[in-house]
């Protein structure tokens, strides 16, 4: 076994890799949200807290794992094991470096799109299963958040996709050598960027989980290693945003002097870190203002911006 | 690529089939999107991944999700179900099942012995033909759509 793109070592670590790192968030969001905010963080369990992760996960895994009778079975436990597959196999097509990578597929951004959009399922299926009100009302909100945001998320890359002539993630990455794509595709990347938040519903754009208003939205009736789904996957997704946004704008593992695979992990671990401190600095907007934002504002632009780019494109050939 | 073939197409076939029998709607429509997703295995499997990720991101990502967004501000729940069960009694099978059953001696005598000759289509290729050759037809539905948009929009003002 060797490194090379596919092999069963590389699918094996990259596996690991990521779900390590997703859980590991958890400890670092809430130091960085207590550094953020002149606080603490949890610093009791292990040297700087660190062991807190192992606290919780034997917490989660040796909860009583509950359903509620007027439940629906069937869409009940389906619905957490969706956002982890889909999140976990959008993975599958990213490049980390040269060499490293579970598959290098012509049709790699539309995969993560198709992916992004079976992932509504998850928390549409959570919500309606559970015949909880605060439920379906969080599972409703998702619903309508997660259509509308997809639509700008796949407008905003087809510049990238446009400049790079492919769909291939690891060749929009190669065709970044000469200078990163978020120079000339700033707006698609601001888009690309509040869109990713809004699809991994994360503060600022939590509203289908909303706590002050509706419990805890889709997953309100959810306990143990079903939450815990829920809950890592979300962190999956956010992780998964940022290696997007690394791959797609800021040119990958492309870097010198330092390893390939540190630059990739420097670059991601400062859009997590640009993630959690939105989180602990912007207040969530209201439901329907987030969704006239999408469609009045960024709708436009992002076409706006497709539109100036094809004809860049057209005047430079 | 046979066996992706015959494995993707006997879940589209499974599925469609529990899509039919099933009393809970919300059963259904995720038996739906797997079918939707079975079929896009076929189209890979077929030599057009193009084809296939499109029927992921449009059929199974955004229309059934639009389905099941519907089904949730009907609140359908046992009355539903009951009325699906007295809407499919056993004896409504027999005919169906009787001409499908024909239909299928019939596709499985014509099946090619010789084996299909695939060939990749990729986006490009797919492009190319959609804004070239069959540039009218995509502005016509196009025009179509957005004909459907405006309505939509009309009436939900009203």
């Amino acid at each position: 076994m060797q490194w090379e793109v596919g092999s069963a070592l590389n699918i094996a670590s990259i596996l690991v890799v990521v779900i390590v790192f997703a859980a590991m968030l958890i400890w670092v969001e809430r130091r960085l949200l207590g550094f953020w905010q002149d606080r603490l963080g949890p610093n009791r369990v292990g040297p700087f807290g660190l062991l807190q992760v192992v606290a919780d996960m034997i917490k989660i895994f040796t909860k009583e794992d509950w359903i509620p009778p007027f439940a629906d079975r069937f869409g009940f436990v389906l619905a957490p094991t969706i956002i982890m597959i889909v999140i976990l196999l959008s993975f599958s097509v990213v490049p980390f470096a040269p060499g490293v990578g579970i598959v290098d597929s012509n049709i790699g951004v539309l995969f993560v799109l198709a992916m992004a959009s079976l992932g509504a399922y998850s928390v549409m299926l959570g919500g309606l299963s559970s015949d909880n009100k605060y439920a379906l009302l969080g599972s409703l909100r998702a619903a309508a958040q997660m259509v509308s945001y997809e639509v700008f998320m796949g407008i905003s890359l087809l510049g990238v996709v446009a400049l790079t002539g492919s769909f291939d993630l690891r060749e929009i990455v190669l065709a970044q050598e000469g200078g990163w794509f978020v120079v000339p595709q700033f707006i698609g990347f601001v888009i690309f960027l509040i869109a990713g938040v809004a699809e991994s519903h994360r503060l600022p754009f939590d509203i289908p989980e909303a706590e002050q208003e509706i419990c805890a939205g889709y997953h309100t009736e959810y306990s143990g290693m079903k939450f815990g789904m829920f809950f890592v996957g979300e962190y999956l997704g956010l992780v998964l945003i940022s290696s997007l946004i690394t791959v797609l704008f800021f040119g990958g593992w492309q870097g010198p002097l330092l390893p390939p695979l540190a630059w990739f992990f420097i670059k991601a671990s400062c859009f997590i870190a640009f993630f959690i401190l939105l989180r602990a600095a912007i207040p969530r907007p209201r439901y329907d203002q987030l969704m006239s934002y999408g469609w009045l504002f960024l709708l436009p632009l992002s076409l706006l911006n497709l539109l100036i780019t094809g004809v860049v494109i057209l005047s430079a050939n | 690529m046979t066996e992706l073939f015959y494995s993707g197409a006997l879940v589209a076939v499974i599925a469609t089939l529990l899509v039919i029998v099933q009393t809970n709607v919300v059963h259904a429509l995720i038996y739906l999107v797997l079918s939707l997703l079975a079929v896009a295995v076929v189209f890979f499997s077929l030599g057009a991944p193009f084809v296939a990720i499109l029927e992921a991101i449009v059929y199974a990502g955004a229309i059934m999700v639009l389905f099941l967004f519907v089904v949730m501000m009907l609140n359908l729940g046992q009355r539903s179900r009951d009325q699906e069960k007295e809407w499919l009694p056993a004896r409504t099978w027999f005919v169906p099942s009787v001409l499908a059953l024909l239909l299928l001696i019939q596709l499985v005598a014509s099946i090619p012995t010789a084996g299909l000759n695939i060939e990749e289509i990729g986006a490009r290729a797919v492009s190319e033909l959609l804004f070239g050759p069959y540039v009218l037809a995509v502005e016509l539905a196009s025009f179509l759509l957005l004909a459907g948009l405006v309505s939509a929009y009309h009436i939900a003002k009203r």
